[in-house]
């Protein structure tokens, strides 16, 4: 009895499923997984296979054999980094000191931006209108060529300046934001418990907008590590005068090209993936 | 033992804690508070009443300066604010408030929202602080949610919290911004108990809400608003019977109509 009482209902809904199944239309196989993946592969081997045949109809010769030594070197003195674990180091380092002083300064000019100081407001405007409006590459000009000669700066620091100077920018509009989103109630909650500006923006204010400010502030750092390679044109030590140097002693172009492109991918994947760890860590119920 | 706070007994006034005197203020062009007087004494309850956009939020939020007024003067607990006040924030010690959005802080728990006045502002030891804060958590029946964050908590804990946040800092005045407007109905009763226990304590408190029933149990004056004017201040038991003006009859008749 419970078996056949069970099993009507379970074939009644397999008919009624089975006449509401939809047809398999375009819109539905572009929404499938397995279908995605194919397009996927078929799509990137279209690609790399232009790439091989253009290559080779130009009498490219590739060399692939020779990249590794680049990467490292093991030799009678022992192991060695190559050239492009090096470079990438002076990418990051040169990425993250200016990172630093990026948010320094990012911060000091919302905060001005926001001051009743009607000096202070017309200098942080100032600034924003006038990197913002400017290519990275002739503000990086002004401050190797120009600055660099007033002020003594070496091509290093100049290049760290003008990094941290143009980030400062999206910075301070990012945590402008960030403030804003955290709402009035906030502020004067912690104001009618008898705390200072400071206190508030330290304590209550700046807690709050962390978790508005992480997903702009992480896609920052990307930005910085991207925009970092054209210190190259300065000559500093970083991943992409590394492949510069290379292909100027190599000739392998190609092969160098599509390497330095796949560490900054790696590099700046990984610190995205690590990036959004860190933002469901910082998610505050409200 | 009588209290020198309790109405009739008039041997012993106590000191004005708040004292306004002709203020106004100006939202733009308009007139938000207009030759407001009122007077506060040390202990006394005052309700205030009135249509929406009467200027009743804008007049006790001139009280802890979140609002500045315009003209006149306001002098709370022996100092005048005004621009040159430099000890601004000694006054909002002084002055706790419960918001109607209960402004709770959401990043921190129950327990760090009622010690973070008190270990940053009053500088007083966080072990201590942490005494006090359970103390009046048990003051408001909630002691055992001091680990929770506010989201978890219903609105009606939520404001008790925030009740409790203000008690942590030991203000002598308490205002209260419409506290249970934004409560669901059965959730009024739990904040309004609170708020009469704390007036029972002798608390001096400036309430402004739409609550009848617990402005005859607690206050000792009762002051009704229009237009940013004060258009009635009496006795309770004279402003609920005897009401001078048409238009605080007619407002009184609206809301103690259900």
């Amino acid at each position: 009895m419970t078996r056949s009482s069970a099993a009507a209902p379970a074939m009644l809904m397999a008919a009624r499923y089975r006449r509401v199944r939809p047809r398999l239309t375009f819109a539905r196989l572009q929404g499938m997984r397995s279908v995605a993946a194919v397009q996927y592969a078929v799509l990137m081997g279209i690609l790399i296979y232009a790439a091989v045949h253009g290559a080779q109809s130009m009498g490219y010769n590739w060399q692939w054999y020779r990249v590794p030594r680049y990467f490292y070197n093991v030799t009678d003195a022992g192991f060695e980094w190559g050239p492009i674990p090096k470079g990438l180091l002076g990418t990051l380092a040169i990425s993250s000191v200016s990172f630093a002083l990026a948010m320094v300064l990012g911060f000091a000019v919302a905060a001005l931006r926001q001051s009743r100081l009607i000096v202070g407001h017309a200098v942080a405007v100032g600034f924003l209108e006038l990197v913002r409006n400017l290519p990275l590459l002739v503000l990086l000009y002004l401050f190797y060529y120009v600055l660099g000669p007033i002020f003594g700066l070496d091509r290093v620091t100049a290049s760290i300046a003008c990094l941290g100077v143009f980030h400062a920018a999206t910075i301070s509009e990012i945590v402008r934001a960030g403030v804003a989103s955290v709402e009035r109630g906030q502020w004067e909650a912690a104001t009618s418990i008898g705390m200072s500006r400071v206190q508030s923006f330290r304590y209550i204010v700046l807690p709050q907008s962390v978790r508005f400010m992480l997903p702009p502030m992480t896609g920052e750092v990307v930005n910085m590590i991207k925009s970092s390679a054209i210190v190259s044109v300065i000559a500093v030590g970083e991943l992409t005068t590394a492949g510069r140097t290379i292909i100027s002693d190599t000739y392998l172009s190609f092969e160098i090209w599509f390497t330095i492109a796949g560490v900054y991918l790696a590099t700046t994947l990984l610190i995205s993936i690590a990036a959004s760890r860190l933002e469901t860590r910082y998610a505050v119920q409200t | 033992m009588t209290s020198v706070t309790e109405r009739g007994t008039k041997a012993q006034v106590p000191p004005d804690i708040i004292t306004m005197r002709g203020v106004a203020k100006y939202f733009g062009d308009f007139r938000a508070l207009d030759g407001i007087d009122l007077s506060v004494r040390v202990g006394e309850r005052v309700v205030i009443c009135g249509p929406s956009g009467s200027g009743k939020s804008t007049l006790i939020r001139c009280i802890n300066r979140l609002e500045e007024h315009d003209e006149g003067r306001i002098v709370v607990d022996g100092v005048e604010l005004g621009p040159e006040t430099r000890n601004i924030r000694a006054v909002r010690q002084e002055v706790g408030m419960v918001f109607q959005q209960f402004n709770l802080f959401p990043h921190l728990t129950v327990l760090e929202n009622l010690t973070i006045g008190p270990i940053r502002v009053r500088k007083i030891p966080k072990a201590e602080a942490i005494a006090r804060a359970r103390t009046y958590l048990d003051r408001v029946h909630i002691p055992e949610q001091a680990d929770k964050f506010p989201a978890q908590l219903s609105g009606g804990q939520q404001q008790r919290v925030a009740i409790a946040r203000s008690l942590c800092m030991e203000s002598r005045i308490l205002l209260f911004d419409e506290p249970t407007s934004a409560l669901d109905p059965e959730m009024i009763n739990e904040v309004l108990d609170v708020m009469v226990e704390l007036a029972d304590s002798g608390m001096t408190m400036v309430c402004v809400t739409h609550e009848m029933g617990f402005a005859r149990k607690v206050a000792d004056t009762m002051v009704f608003m229009e237009d940013g004017r004060i258009l009635e201040m009496a006795p309770p038991d004279r402003f609920f019977s005897a009401p001078e003006s048409a238009r605080c009859r007619a407002f009184l008749s609206q809301i103690l109509e259900h």
